[in-house]
């Protein structure tokens, strides 16, 4: 995690609070560092992390997590961390014939299903353990990220379902968090992530946008990340708290700065 | 960090990101002063030591496996090269002349390097590619084309004792093969063919789907085309009997897969995202994207992937399909557009876009300053330079060419740009 990031969303592993869904989205830049810091910011708030990863591979994310001080071979192995390797599962799923649903059944059907199995598989990964003591802080299902379902064939309906259920479980019912990563197409006209998007957008309690500067590739600010705190239930209440930074990204951490105050030109 | 380095962390992992464990072993939770058991017992393939497989080299940055891209000028672009394990998609010029060259030079390269070849094509026999392939610049022969420092390092009294440093001459000297290959990287000669003997020695794999058309479709019907779902099929196949997962334990030499498939997504392929906005399968390419993914990311092997982008209609496929692959280059040629007679692009061919590097095993990735690169085709040398104009509105017709790099700092406090002034060319 990026205590700097920590301390513009004011929170520190110990206070992380329960019941949210995050939208983190990237335009015209790569914003999985947030999901870096999602990670190893809930594995060291003793969170039950359910960690769907489509994208990359594990050992990916493993590295990455042992340059911000989390090791999710340990974790994984203690019980904390739940895996999806997406593109180890997809392989053994598209060859191979499952007896069972794999959670990425929809990989073999034809017309666009919707995600059950996905819905089912992660409900089981986050259930409480059975003899009642709670081991863990709260559970919390991070997703990297939800795009790719949609090239995957799912319809943004079905994604916005799958949400929708993952929320009915983690943060209603168990009160645990979800942090979802979408990408913003811009202008390249997707309808259906736009759908996903925006459906989104209105569900979730705190968004992060990682954009990309509007005037191009800079070697010393690498982008500017949008902050909104939003508050679902009472729509439009009261005007919604919004915080704009410019950040670079290092070696193991990120350091953010106010928008024309990189070090660079200080 | 190359030599020498055991098994980390990524223990049940394959592929590429196991050589970053190199970089991270220092981090577990044992101290760093322990040294973990070599795994060779193990069947995993990329988890073994990171001994030298032929015509690979550790990245500086994270210790990821690299092999060239058959042209140094853009694995120096791609920060040294193409990670094992990922997709190389090179976005095709509109008459398909380039980037059926980047191709050619990719294949080549694993000929010379003693790689394995998939070459998948709809349009030719991979066979008749294979006999296309331009031939490699030996030692000798380069050293009075262009002054490289390479003939220069020949050192012919190699059996002279070593006196200082006694410990080097203890090391097995590395076997030269028909060409000098233990340089990473070579360059080619287009006018020539590549020697028949080495490309008969290589061992290769061919997809001509033209001859692989059954007439009747006994698989599960998914949504992939009939054509992505026989490649899927014939390139697993290939990777499980090879043993390139890992899975054949009395493999004893490692070897990279290099995996080639042209002109992915056109007709010829039985896909129609080509052809209209509207297209009945529209995911069949990214599904099939994703699943090739997942079977390099389990893999020792590096693909390349030309498709007509130019040609898709749908901008969001394009945006989609980019997202899956890991390395993006784009390449536009001058031929036919009206930049063909611009003086300021008079030297070269087109211009190359290096539109997505990943970041692997990393926050950061490798990434040039500069933004305008023009590529410029010769006999012997395919050269990539940056190209940066300056026109001033003011005085018509006057046009000035920066050759060189031009930094691109906040230039505040850095009077480096107003110092190249007087370097100018001016092109009247």
């Amino acid at each position: 995690m990026f205590p700097e990031l920590n301390n513009l969303l004011n929170t520190t592993p110990d206070r992380a609070e329960q019941g949210k869904l995050t939208l983190l989205c990237d335009a015209k830049t790569d914003g999985s560092f947030l999901v870096h810091h999602f990670l190893s910011f809930y594995l060291k708030a003793n969170c039950k992390v359910c960690f769907v990863a489509l994208i990359q591979s594990f050992s990916h994310y493993n590295i990455v997590g042992q340059k911000l001080g989390v090791s999710l071979t340990a974790a994984r192995e203690c019980g904390q961390l739940v895996f999806l390797e997406g593109l180890k599962s997809s392989v053994d799923v598209f060859f191979r014939a499952q007896a069972e649903p794999h959670p990425l059944q929809f990989l073999r059907e034809a017309d666009a299903g919707n995600l059950q199995p996905l819905y089912e598989f992660v409900r089981e990964a986050l259930k409480p353990a059975d003899d009642g003591q709670a081991a863990w802080r709260c559970p919390v299902l991070l997703v990297d990220d939800l795009s790719v379902l949609l090239s995957l064939g799912m319809g943004a309906v079905a994604v916005l379902d799958f949400i929708h259920y993952c929320r009915a479980a983690v943060c209603w019912e168990q009160k645990g968090n979800i942090v979802a990563l979408v990408h913003d197409s811009g202008d390249a006209e997707d309808e259906e992530n736009d759908i996903l998007l925006n459906g989104l957008s209105h569900q979730s309690h705190l968004i992060l946008r990682a954009e990309g500067l509007a005037t191009g590739f800079c070697r010393d600010v690498h982008g500017q990340l949008k902050i909104l705190w939003r508050t679902p239930s009472q729509p439009a209440a009261h005007r919604d708290r919004s915080l704009t930074y410019q950040y670079k990204i290092q070696d193991k951490s990120v350091s953010f700065f106010a928008k024309g105050m990189s070090p660079a030109i200080l | 960090m190359a030599a020498a380095a055991t098994c980390g962390t990524s223990a049940g992992n394959k592929g590429c990101t196991a050589a970053a464990a190199a970089a991270a072993g220092g981090k577990n939770n044992v101290t760093s002063f322990q040294r973990k058991g070599p795994r060779a017992s193990v069947p995993d393939s990329g988890c073994a030591r990171l001994v030298s497989i032929a015509g690979t080299r550790p990245s500086v940055r994270n210790g990821q496996l690299l092999v060239s891209t058959g042209l140094p000028a853009l694995d120096q672009l791609l920060g040294g090269g193409l990670a094992v394990g990922t997709v190389l998609l090179i976005e095709e010029d509109k008459y398909n002349i380039y980037s059926s060259l980047l191709f050619k030079y990719f294949l080549a390269e694993g000929v010379i390097n003693g790689h394995t070849l998939l070459v998948a094509s709809a349009k030719e026999d991979p066979a008749d590619i294979l006999q296309e392939l331009p031939a490699p610049l030996l030692d000798d022969n380069c050293k009075k084309d262009f002054d490289e420092d390479v003939g220069n390092h020949k050192t012919p009294e190699s059996n002279i004792k070593m006196k200082i440093a006694w410990r080097y001459q203890l090391l097995p000297k590395m076997e030269p093969g028909p060409v000098s290959s233990s340089r990473f990287g070579h360059y080619y000669d287009l006018s020539k063919r590549m020697p028949q003997e080495l490309i008969e020695t290589s061992k290769w794999h061919g997809f001509f789907f033209p001859e692989k058309l059954s007439p009747t479709l006994n698989i599960e019907p998914c949504s992939l085309t009939h054509g992505y779902i026989k490649l899927l099929q014939f390139i697993q196949n290939v990777i499980y009997e090879e043993g390139f997962d890992g899975s054949n334990p009395q493999k004893k030499q490692k070897n990279i897969l290099r995996i080639g498939i042209q002109n992915l997504g056109s007709p010829l392929w039985g896909d129609d995202i080509c052809c209209t906005e509207n297209c009945d399968n529209s995911h069949s390419l990214t599904k099939f994207l994703y699943v090739l993914r997942g079977l390099l990311r389990t893999s020792l092997s590096a693909c390349i992937i030309t498709m007509p982008t130019h040609l898709i209609q749908n901008k969001a496929i394009i945006a989609r399909v980019t997202n899956l692959s890991d390395t993006v280059v784009g390449l536009e040629s001058f031929i036919g557009s009206e930049r063909e007679t611009n003086p300021l692009y008079k030297d070269y061919h087109g211009l190359i876009h290096i539109r997505q590097i990943p970041r692997l095993n990393n926050l950061i990735y490798d990434v040039s300053d500069v933004k305008d690169l023009a590529f410029k085709l010769k006999r012997k040398l395919f050269t990539i330079e940056c190209i940066t104009k300056l026109t001033f509105y003011g005085t018509q017709g006057q046009k000035y060419l920066l050759s060189g790099h031009l930094q691109r700092n906040f230039a505040i406090n850095n009077n480096h740009y107003f110092r190249r002034l007087h370097t100018l060319k001016k092109i009247y």
